[in-house]
């Protein structure tokens, strides 16, 4: 295999990381464009969605349609935990110091791991996620996996139906006109509260997604699956300038593609490293992110 | 319409508002004049229910208001112009008339009502797809009342629609809302520019540090000697 195939060959491996990324990095960051907070356990609805993709497909077995059922099941699931976590821990908290939510975020993530662990269904040990068999297709030379066709297919799929949501629907239009001003959206009669439920939901919806695909890339489910990722979404959610979902999915995709590069021809140990190195180095450069804007005056 | 009674706010240990009461009544212009830090804007944010009120009652049209969260009030018939406009700028200007109307479901009323914005607002029709953030002053100004309106409201609360802007737009926005009142929407209107205030309202109050000092008529408070001294530079 030559050097340009093997370039090729990761690039293609990271686009598929990238894409689990992105959509955990989409939670990050329509949450931040919100509320204003970095909901630190949204890494952890990534675990609970695998889980619950889990119990689908060890109850019914694994075919391409429970599968499909999978999806179906956990992401709901996920949004109403999502819209649980809000109402219970950060609503009343709104109105408090941006750091005691945040501070918060961090709790419900031990909590959420933690009751994971103590949890009888769950419980400490890992778990083999149930997956189809292996099959590589050929793609112009390159090995491309049946997971990594699902992730493509999903991650795009539920791209494009996130952005039609926030671009051409009525409350798409009202996420948007509640991160820029909450007090004049709820003076147009928007309840805002909705609006933020909406988008927890939403985002969970996506982390659940993200937990499947996760899960299935690297078969094994635990209480902890969910630090990992979660931690390098939010990077490629800052990376793309947090609060921006173009940046998101961009900052996702060249996250995963930086990583598997650094692992196939650096180092697999320093694989994080040079995640992290690479947000510092774009946040030098662009403080707001590839995409993220410069806060504007409001007049 | 509009019954306010012993409204008393506070923000934080500082007393805003102090026994405030006064009446909008169908069909008038109503204004509240008074100095910066008067009162005026915490009198409106505490009618729509942006900040919470310590004693006293909003009553409109037979409802208790301080029961009832923002967007309840909106669904009454009741919207707020506020203060420095506050246009969605990552809007398009399309998209902030959706917002007005975000409330309502006939769809077809709405489709005419746009008609009657565009009639009212040409530049507003020529700007559609563009973002709210890029239009000059006055036209954010023209798109904030615009998109009140889309609302349907029966009482419109403008918190001063001058602001910022040049006197000949803001001649221009005036008469808009002297059509909009005609038209059948009853007006509250909170303004630091006195004279021009008075020179469109049928009553007034005046606001002076958290309380209501005089009342009346426009015309009479527009000729009235103290008020012309304190109000409208002698």
């Amino acid at each position: 295999m030559g050097v340009i195939q093997q370039i090729l060959q990761q690039t293609l491996n990271g686009l598929a990381l990238g894409g689990i990324y992105a959509l955990l990095a989409l939670g990050y960051t329509m949450v931040y464009g919100i509320v204003k907070l970095i909901n630190f356990a949204h890494g952890d609805i990534l675990m609970l969605g695998a889980f619950a993709g889990y119990f689908v497909l060890n109850y019914f077995g694994v075919t391409p349609g429970t599968l499909v059922l999978s999806f179906i099941i956990s992401m709901p699931v996920c949004a109403i935990i999502g819209i649980l976590i809000e109402k219970i821990c950060y609503k009343p908290l709104r109105d408090s110091p941006r750091i005691n939510a945040l501070i918060t975020a961090i709790g419900v993530s031990l909590f959420l791991e933690n009751g994971a662990r103590v949890l009888p269904v769950i419980g400490p040990n890992p778990r083999v996620f149930p997956t189809l068999p292996s099959v590589t297709h050929n793609l112009f030379g390159l090995g491309i996996s049946r997971v990594q066709i699902l992730v493509f297919i999903i991650t795009i799929g539920l791209m494009i139906i996130l952005n039609y949501i926030v671009n051409y629907t009525k409350i798409g239009r009202a996420m948007r006109a509640v991160s820029f001003d909450q007090g004049a959206s709820s003076l147009m009669g928007i309840n805002v509260d909705r609006v933020i439920s909406f988008t927890f939901a939403l985002g969970s919806a996506l982390a659940a997604a993200a937990g499947i695909l996760f899960a299935s890339s690297y078969p094994q489910v635990e209480p902890y699956m969910g630090i990992m990722p979660g931690l390098k979404a939010f990077i490629a959610a800052v990376m793309g300038g947090i609060g921006s979902i173009p940046g998101a999915m961009l900052g996702g995709f060249i996250l995963g593609v930086a990583e598997t590069l650094t692992k196939g021809f650096i180092s697999s140990q320093l694989a994080d490293a040079f995640a992290f190195g690479f947000l510092i180095i774009i946040l030098v450069v662009k403080p707001t992110g590839i995409l993220g804007k410069p806060v504007g005056e409001k007049v | 319409m509009l019954k306010v009674k012993n409204l008393n706010v506070y923000y934080g240990n500082i007393h805003a508002l102090h026994n405030i009461s006064f009446e909008v009544n169908e069909g008038e212009i109503v204004t509240l004049i008074g100095a910066n830090g008067a009162g005026k804007t915490t009198t409106l944010h505490s009618i729509s229910r942006l900040i919470p009120i310590e004693s006293g009652e909003v009553e409109f049209l037979g409802h208790t208001l301080q029961t009832l969260w923002p967007h309840n009030i909106v669904e009454l018939g009741l919207i707020q112009v506020p203060e420095g406009r506050r246009i969605f700028s990552n809007l398009t200007v399309k998209e902030n008339l959706e917002m007005g109307a975000f409330i309502r479901k006939d769809r077809e009323q709405i489709k005419k009502d746009y008609e009657m914005i565009f009639t009212r607002f040409p530049r507003l029709k020529e700007r559609l797809r563009q973002m709210a953030g890029t239009l000059s002053g006055g036209e954010q100004q023209m798109l904030a009342i615009a998109r009140a309106l889309m609302s349907k409201p029966k009482l419109l609360l403008l918190d001063e629609p001058s602001m910022g802007l040049a006197p000949l737009l803001v001649k221009e926005i005036f008469s808009i809302i002297q059509e909009i009142n005609k038209a059948g929407t009853t007006v509250l209107l909170v303004e630091q520019n006195a004279h021009l205030a008075l020179s469109v309202a049928d009553r007034a109050y005046v606001l002076e540090t958290g309380r209501i000092v005089t009342q009346g008529s426009a015309k009479a408070l527009a000729s009235s000697e103290d008020v012309r001294k304190a109000y409208l530079g002698g």
